[in-house]
């Protein structure tokens, strides 16, 4: 985008390789400046203002809304309801493929969930649109609503996360824990938890006969196109979406939700450019959230202290209407060996809006749950933790049997230890204090996320003056695209990032998949890589064919890419300048295009995961059970990082989520109306400065040949996992008590859990 | 609705506009005035996103009226800039990578600046607790505050 003023390449930038380089972020300067242009900054000539009127019920039917009222308001416009509404191309309700979740669009007068959408008032200013739609005053017939995971009766899903089998078995866990000398079984509940990216969904939409022009934050520009297209019934390549910056998506952003559709029919209603954004107390319902858990481990050890049976069940909700069962228990696959290893899922249906991916979606949840038990049994075979950890280290995929593609978790506990100075803890629980009188424990966690993959395209150009141009439309939420692309984008021309123009995201360029799954910078970065490749190989082909370049005839032994030039591979003194072998060609430019994905024959030889070990000291004040996380060490083993400054900074992110997951986050339902007592910043608690300690972050160095051409194994969420269940060890290390609900309260730490 | 005739200051420029009287002065900057730089997280004094100072004071430009700024002095993010050459709070932000996304990144850095005016060497806990009520969901907290610390460090030296 021709708008977007990027920073050029910082001068401490090593000559020759941009990736592995802790540049700083290149829209950092538009960002600290206040100038980088979100979605709701967006103000288009002759705009009006839409406001969504939400159910105030949870299940039941809308059946009055007064519109003459909401009408009469001087500035109001419209009212968009479900007998007055642009006509859709598709039912809302289908699902064409497995990636799309049904969505309210005021098809009918269902209320399906509490904020809810039941109605869009349009107005000529904000503050008339809102009161507009408080003027509605809806009436409903309300049903029960079914709240927390016993209110409704449970079944086994048919798949859980994105198509993973719903129970998993590996050899005989019921046997194995009848002949185990030790055992364990233990129940630990997770709250259902909200995305709250501090920018809330918004989208300015302007109708131009059929064709659309959209600002709205995503992380997966082609699927929002694709389901806008589908829709409205226009052609994917009419629909414009502009996402250069996400104000943080963490999964919310990654479908195309309600409420942004809304924007759409709204302005397709009125025939005039509008804009919806969300209040904050409406993010709570129609994007997204992650579901609450109640997961059984049961773990048994021999003698010796090695793990004989892991058999971990997750209950978990979907919405009534849609199924997004989180895949709690598959934590349990990777991490630890034991020769019986049994995963399962049952569900529940609930009157809430269909929970979806949130950063790290089964890990976090499942994580802190085992990292819990773990401890559990460690403590029971009379272990330090990290040894016991150690004792049960998979040297293959437990589950699979399939070898690691890479996995540097030893050096990553033995480093992170030495920094935490694990070495002096003592084994057993509420030994210290510090000069306070405060409580204090240490605990550790290992994390762990897959290296996933997805598909992506890129496109690559070289000018006839040297310099480049590389087209991804990839998405920056935050964790740095257009900085990390920019430099695989560099290197994958041969060029310094100041000779390479990079454009992302928006939809008319070529697409980057989704950013989501910690797989962007994989996906994308492949894709960019390759399509650099691609083009370099072009421009050699012109070199070595053409009699009058110095490479003609190098076929044989190839050429080297390298600042700007081609280098003949065997004798270097033989070289030429891009821009020459162009000019010589006749040629203004020469362009070709690039795939990123997952390479389906490693797949299936190697496990792919990134790991890491968490360490966290916690303080607890012995009378009022106030607990403060005072110092976490995160080490990773991530394959290899792109730029370690934006990478640390997703890894920091992650520890803070981790906090967050142990000690402050909840959404606390109302039993009786299935309404959210809590949806708002003030008492959906998430951390803030003053909660958060010095945390310090290790990289350790790992090779990954398999992963992908790059190594990259991608760091988005893998910071969130082993980082909750470390907290949660070291508060029982500090007080001797084991709080197995989520997040840890005050009064847990006071009087003894009554199990 | 007759509309309100406002005068203030904003960033050192003396600005007039037109408000009704329930906009808020968030909604003002935002709108009539054209500074996005400020952002809504909340619209309820919960996030910090949209961190002004008035007269020095900080504020959440979206608990004020908009009519409230008349005849005092507002700054935002858009006067924190000499022109071209940063802050050195923004220049140690950038470095520090104390921020992502970016979207609290105008509030935290008007609440910083706003505390190390009225208090030049703050403690690390001092930090932490005056920027309490700025959120970060991505989540840079840490390295926010020893972005302050370091800028405070230098400004001290270099008033010397
Ligand atoms: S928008 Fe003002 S405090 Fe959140
Ligand atoms: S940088 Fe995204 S919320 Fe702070």
């Amino acid at each position: 985008m021709s708008d977007i003023r990027l920073t050029e390449a910082s001068s401490h930038m090593r000559h020759g390789s941009n990736i592995g380089q802790p540049l700083t972020r290149r829209d950092g300067i538009l960002k600290v400046t206040g100038q980088a242009r979100y979605a709701a900054d967006n103000h288009v000539p002759g705009m009006l203002h839409a406001v969504l009127a939400v159910s105030s019920v949870a299940r039941g039917r809308v059946t009055f809304l007064d519109v003459e009222a909401a009408k009469r308001h001087p500035g109001v416009v419209d009212v968009m309801t479900p007998v007055h509404k642009p006509r859709l191309a598709e039912d809302p309700d289908a699902k064409t493929h497995p990636f799309m979740f049904r969505l309210e669009l005021l098809q009918d007068d269902t209320v399906r969930y509490a904020n809810q959408a039941i109605a869009v008032v349009i107005a000529e200013t904000l503050e008339s649109a809102t009161e507009g739609a408080a003027l509605l005053a809806p009436r409903y017939e309300t049903q029960p609503a079914r709240v927390g995971l016993d209110g409704d009766k449970s079944f086994a899903p048919p798949a859980v996360g994105v198509g993973n089998p719903a129970e998993v078995r590996h050899g005989d866990v019921n046997s194995a824990l009848t002949d185990a000398s030790m055992r364990i079984e233990a129940t630990y509940e997770t709250p259902a938890q909200y995305h709250n990216a501090m920018e809330p969904h918004a989208i300015v939409a302007a109708w131009d006969g059929d064709t659309l022009s959209i600002d709205t934050p995503s992380q997966g520009l082609a699927m929002a196109q694709a389901r806008i297209a589908g829709l409205f019934g226009i052609p994917p390549s009419n629909i414009h979406i502009r996402s250069p910056f996400l104000g943080g998506g963490f999964g919310s952003k990654g479908l195309i939700s309600g409420p942004q559709i809304l924007g759409i029919m709204a302005a397709r209603l009125v025939g005039k450019p509008v804009k919806l954004t969300l209040r904050r107390e409406q993010m709570y319902g129609p994007v997204g959230h992650r579901a609450p858990t109640r997961q059984t481990l049961r773990v048994g050890m021999d003698g010796d202290g090695r793990l004989t049976a892991i058999d971990h069940h997750a209950r978990t909700a979907s919405s009534s209407f849609d199924d997004f069962f989180e895949p709690a228990a598959d934590a349990s696959h990777t991490l630890y060996a034991s020769p019986a290893i049994a995963t399962s899922h049952e569900v529940v249906r609930l009157d809430t809006g269909t929970p979806l991916f949130m950063r790290a979606p089964g890990e976090a949840p499942g994580s802190i749950a085992l990292e819990s038990a773990i401890d559990e049994a460690a403590w029971m075979c009379g272990m330090d933790p990290l040894a016991f950890r150690l004792k049960n280290y998979a040297d293959v995929e437990p589950i699979t049997g399939k070898p690691f593609s890479s996995k540097a978790l030893r050096e990553c506990y033995a480093q992170g230890a030495e920094r935490f100075g694990w070495a002096r803890r003592p084994l057993k629980p509420r030994q210290l204090r510090d000069e306070a009188g405060f409580l204090v424990g240490w605990g550790v966690g290992t994390a762990t996320f897959p290296a996933l993959m997805f598909a992506a395209d890129a496109r690559a150009v070289i000018r006839a003056d040297g310099s480049g141009l590389v087209e991804s439309g990839a998405h920056d939420m935050g964790q740095g695209a257009w900085t990390a692309l920019a430099q695989i984008a560099a290197d994958g021309l041969g060029l310094d990032l100041a000779q390479v123009e990079f454009r992302a995201g928006t939809s008319d360029l070529p697409d980057a998949g989704i950013a989501g799954g910690s797989a962007h910078t994989a996906t994308a970065g492949m894709a960019i890589h390759n399509a650099g490749a691609a083009v370099t190989a072009k421009l050699a082909d012109l070199a070595m064919s053409d009699e009058r370049s110095p490479l003609f005839g190098a076929g044989n032994t190839g050429v080297i890419a390298r600042d700007g030039r081609l280098y003949r591979r065997d004798d270097e003194s033989w070289s030429e300048d891009y821009a020459d072998i162009l000019t010589r060609a006749g040629l203004a430019e020469i362009e070709a295009r690039g795939k990123g994905g997952m390479d389906p024959a490693a797949q299936s030889i190697y496990a792919m995961h990134a790991h890491g070990a968490v360490f966290a000291e916690v303080k607890v004040d012995p009378d009022l059970g106030q607990v403060r996380v005072s110092r976490m060490v995160g080490a990773f083993a991530a394959g290899r990082i792109i730029n370690p400054r934006l990478a640390r900074s997703q890894l920091f992110g992650g520890m803070i989520w981790g906090i967050s997951f142990a000690l402050h986050e909840e959404a606390v339902m109302d039993p009786r109306s299935g309404r959210l007592l809590n949806a708002n910043l003030a008492e959906y608690h998430v951390p803030v400065n003053a909660d958060v300690p010095s945390l310090d972050v290790l990289t350790v160095e790992e090779h990954d040949p398999y992963v992908n051409a790059l190594g990259i194994k991608g760091v988005g969420e893998i910071g969130v996992t082993g980082s909750a269940g470390a907290i949660a060890n070291a508060v029982w290390h500090a007080t001797g008590f084991r709080v197995r609900r989520f997040p840890i309260r005050i009064g847990d730490l006071v009087v003894p859990a009554s199990d | 609705m007759a509309k309100l005739h406002v005068s203030t200051t904003i960033n050192g420029e003396p600005m007039e506009f037109l408000c009704e009287p329930n906009d808020t002065m968030l909604d003002a900057l935002r709108g009539p005035l054209g500074l996005t730089g400020s952002k809504e997280g909340c619209a309820s004094g919960d996030c910090g996103a949209c961190s002004i100072t008035v007269d020095d004071q900080l504020v959440c430009s979206c608990l004020m009226l908009a009519a409230e700024a008349d005849g005092h002095e507002l700054r935002t993010i858009e006067g924190m800039a000499q022109g071209e050459k940063l802050h050195p709070l923004q220049q140690k932000f950038l470095e520090q990578a104390a921020l992502q996304c970016g979207i609290c990144t105008s509030g935290m850095l008007v609440a910083s600046d706003a505390l190390l005016r009225r208090n030049p060497n703050p403690t690390e806990e001092e930090v932490r607790f005056w920027l309490a009520g700025n959120l970060c969901r991505c989540t840079g907290y840490d390295k926010i505050v020893r972005a302050v610390m370091e800028t405070a460090a230098e400004m001290r030296e270099a008033a010397q």
